[in-house]
């Protein structure tokens, strides 16, 4: 997904961590890995330990670190946008409109890596950085925790209790599409993308699904 | 025996009632060494919370809870999370210092993220689902 992008930049002191939030574990995730042909890390998080450790919702999401190994910018969307809310689901298709104003946001996005990379811009100030930075309540730290101990026991033969810890820690932290949608996938592959998966998405109203990065 | 599953290992440890465990278990844990003063880490101590120290054993629970961090069990009980405390977490955010962490490759080979030092870091997330 960021091949391109990183054969751009590799030169310039610069490297893509790509992390694959994946409770069935490397050999799943494969396929997808092997098919990026990339040469920048691509690691695999079945605990979703990243999310925790970043507080983050959803995928993809990205944080820039810099040479320091300071955050100058927080969890944001990664180049994905709402567009597909509105898709024709029976043909799985955008209107041209649609589609075209996705990619464009996509190279907006891309464009901002690049010039960070090659001139500093788009890399924010501590105190805007920290302002921006969700708060994890004592609810999402329950939800974690609850998320830990559910795909342990989805790992270990207990699949009833393993569901009903997940379904407990998405109660706790609903704003979480990863936890959702993980635990949606460990019972079904597709099921995270199903009919249930469409209706949270209708639910959501006004609120986006995929925040815009305000660059 | 019981499974105890911290952010980054997992133990298993003789227990009774709850988390009741040997001093030195509770150590290996959680990290914090009981003393006179309570539970100590380095040069912090948090004092236990009243009937949750006897006979040289802890009850980690209650312990955990103390630090305001979750401990949450599977129905049967023989399967605990201690999760990270919210405060501990937003304090390490705010440092703005990026948490480091270590994952496997599709091959099993770890990676630390501190490894890139003096690099620029694009951290991105994905899944299949």
């Amino acid at each position: 997904m960021w091949q391109q992008l990183y054969s751009e930049l590799k030169d310039k002191n610069f490297m893509v961590v790509a992390v694959a939030e994946e409770s069935r574990g490397a050999d799943h995730a494969r396929q997808w890995i092997e098919a990026a042909k990339s040469d920048y890390w691509q690691l695999v998080d079945v605990e979703h330990r990243l999310e925790d450790l970043y507080n983050l919702v959803n995928v993809p999401q990205a944080v820039w670190i810099d040479e320091q190994g300071k955050i100058v910018r927080p969890p944001e969307t990664a180049g994905s946008t709402d567009h597909f809310r509105r898709m024709d689901l029976k043909t799985r298709t955008m209107s041209p409109e649609d589609q075209a104003a996705r990619l464009a946001a996509r190279a907006a996005y891309l464009q901002a890596v690049r010039d960070w990379v090659t001139t500093g811009k788009f890399a924010l100030d501590d105190d805007q950085v920290r302002a921006r930075l969700p708060e994890v309540t004592p609810q999402i730290a329950e939800a974690r925790a609850r998320f830990r101990l559910g795909v342990w026991l989805r790992l270990n033969g207990d699949p009833v209790e393993g569901d009903r810890q997940m379904d407990e820690a998405s109660a706790l932290h609903p704003e979480s599409w990863s936890m959702w949608r993980q635990a949606a996938d460990l019972d079904e592959v597709g099921k995270a993308s199903g009919p249930d998966f469409w209706e949270r998405v209708k639910a959501l109203g006004d609120k986006p699904y995929y925040p815009a990065p305000d660059l | 025996m019981t499974t105890i599953l911290t952010a980054t290992s997992e133990y298993s440890v003789e227990t009774r009632n709850g988390l009741w465990m040997k001093a030195a278990d509770a150590e290996k844990v959680t990290g914090w060494a009981l003393k006179p003063e309570g539970m100590c880490r380095d040069d912090l101590c948090v004092p236990l919370p009243p009937g949750a120290v006897s006979g040289g054993e802890v009850d980690v629970a209650a312990f955990w809870r103390r630090l305001g961090g979750p401990a949450v069990a599977n129905k049967d009980g023989d399967v605990w999370a201690l999760g990270t405390p919210a405060d501990e977490r937003n304090a390490q955010l705010q440092g703005l210092e990026a948490p480091d962490f270590a994952l496997p490759d599709i091959d099993g080979k770890e990676r630390r993220l501190s490894e890139l030092r003096g690099k620029k870091v694009f951290l991105a997330t994905w899944a299949s689902w």
